[in-house]
């Protein structure tokens, strides 16, 4: 018995409008679909928004230890 | 200050503590013990540090397929080459169990195994490498590779003592060090090669509009006539200790095995870039390919289908001497005809070293040429 595979594509709405715009606009570019294109500007800005978000930054211990090593290695004096 | 954020989120790191590690060395022989090569043992401590962050481990098939046909993680995120544990036997390994995976007999990491499956060389090596010819050296390598796959996290024990500690960093030396010096935008240059005067102008020209460069030669198993480990570090060495500024400027290698799979290498290669801390990345004319099995602008072209990878691709020409110009040019900066041209030819310059020479100071510093001179033997046999 196989498990049922997931389904990998789901589906979003936008308005008609919107898509028939951009339905012209991908004409001749690389975009194969009006799914392409907003999955590829959805990831884009999805990715910025990560991108401003702050990551944690490294303990103090973390860095003293690094910095140690880095200064015997000769990459900081 | 801040440098870029590691791929997927934030850095991992897989490494126990002492006192944890302490432990699981005193119980070590009651895990079932999977011995792996030095070459796998690399990639263990890659995830361990984070170089292949967001990935806490070996991938499960579920992730393997998403990553063949998708070129992305479960998650979403960018991930093109599969990071995969081989195994020839299983007897007696379970899902569920955790194992310990030793390099020459010394525990180097646990594995929590979470999925057992078989490795599909054909679909692995149509995917990634774009063919099944078993002339291309990553499908003769997956025709090498044990049936079976093991997935699941992995807790590294211990780093094996190697060659090159001095010039050995992971990601989170690299970005305190950024930080330290104040850089926010840096280039990484990936390579297999010492450097000749087509290399030192790309790196230039990209260092040019950034804070620093971050020099990151890729140490690995090697083709017999590629250039010695030894050799390429000393030749980078020597040149940058005299033709680039220490404030602007780091060296330091990365152990990892080159696949050949041209423009999926070249995201793979960007993204371990980026988790080092990296915001910009120099793809070159045929990055990471062999033979003539990929277009020279595919692993340019790539990058476009990923507007979620976090690391600004730099598609660089190739640089060449013009007798013309009577400097280094590429194809955007001259205007003359190829018959001015001379190009810098890594075969060339092998072969100017295999008969006993130096070669001309037009192609590489006489500086760098006199240290790979210098050494009795610069070619893997
Ligand atoms: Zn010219």
């Amino acid at each position: 018995m196989c498990p049922k595979p997931k389904r990998k594509y789901t589906t979003v709405s936008i308005p008609r409008t919107l898509f028939t715009k951009i339905k012209a606009r991908i004409e001749d570019t690389g975009f194969s679909s009006v799914s392409d294109y907003v999955t590829y500007v959805l990831r884009e800005i999805f990715a910025e928004e990560v991108q401003q978000s702050t990551e944690k930054a490294f303990s103090s211990e973390d860095e003293k230890r690094v910095k140690e090593r880095l200064r015997a290695l000769g990459y900081l004096d | 200050m801040k440098v870029n954020q590691a791929h997927g989120g934030g850095l991992v790191s897989r490494i126990l503590s002492e006192k944890a590690s302490n432990k699981l060395k005193e119980q070590v022989s009651e895990f079932q013990d999977i011995a792996i090569s030095s070459s796998m043992a690399d990639i263990v401590q890659n995830v361990g540090h984070g170089v292949l962050s967001p990935l806490i481990g070996f991938m499960t098939k579920e992730e393997v397929d998403n990553v063949l046909d998708d070129m992305r993680l479960l998650s979403d995120t960018p991930w093109t080459i599969p990071i995969l544990l081989d195994v020839d036997q299983t007897s007696g390994i379970s899902i569920g169990d955790e194992v310990v995976l030793s390099l020459d007999g010394i525990p180097a990491a646990t594995l929590s195994i979470e999925d057992i499956f078989t490795l599909n060389r054909r679909k692995f090596s149509q995917q990634v490498f774009g063919t099944q010819d078993s002339e291309h050296p990553g499908v003769a390598r997956v025709h090498t590779m044990g049936k079976t796959l093991l997935g699941g996290k992995l807790s590294v024990i211990s780093s094996p003592p190697t060659n090159f500690a001095e010039v050995t960093l992971y990601p989170l030396d690299t970005r305190i060090l950024f930080k330290t010096k104040g850089w926010q935008t840096i280039v990484a240059f990936q390579t297999r090669n010492p450097p000749h005067l087509g290399h030192e102008y790309v790196e230039k020209t990209a260092l040019t509009f950034v804070d620093g460069i971050f020099i990151n030669p890729l140490i690995g198993p090697k083709k017999p006539g590629d250039f010695r480990d030894e050799v390429i570090l000393d030749a980078y060495r020597a040149l940058m200790k005299t033709y680039f500024l220490r404030e602007n400027s780091v060296l330091s290698i990365l152990r990892s095995p080159m696949y050949y799979a041209g423009p999926r290498e070249a995201i793979h290669h960007a993204i371990m870039r980026k988790n080092f801390g990296c915001t910009h990345f120099i793809v070159g004319r045929d990055h990471a390919g062999v033979g003539i099995f990929y277009h020279p602008f595919a692993a340019q072209e790539i990058f476009s289908q990923f507007p979620d990878i976090g690391i600004t691709s730099l598609p660089f020409k190739s640089f060449f001497y013009c007798t013309k110009c009577r400097s280094i040019a590429n194809d955007k900066t001259c205007p003359h005809p190829t018959s001015d041209h001379v190009n810098f030819s890594g075969t060339e310059i092998r072969r100017h070293f295999k008969e006993g020479r130096i070669p001309p100071e037009s192609l590489m510093r006489r500086e760098v040429a006199e240290v790979i001179a210098s050494h009795p033997e610069p070619f893997v046999k």
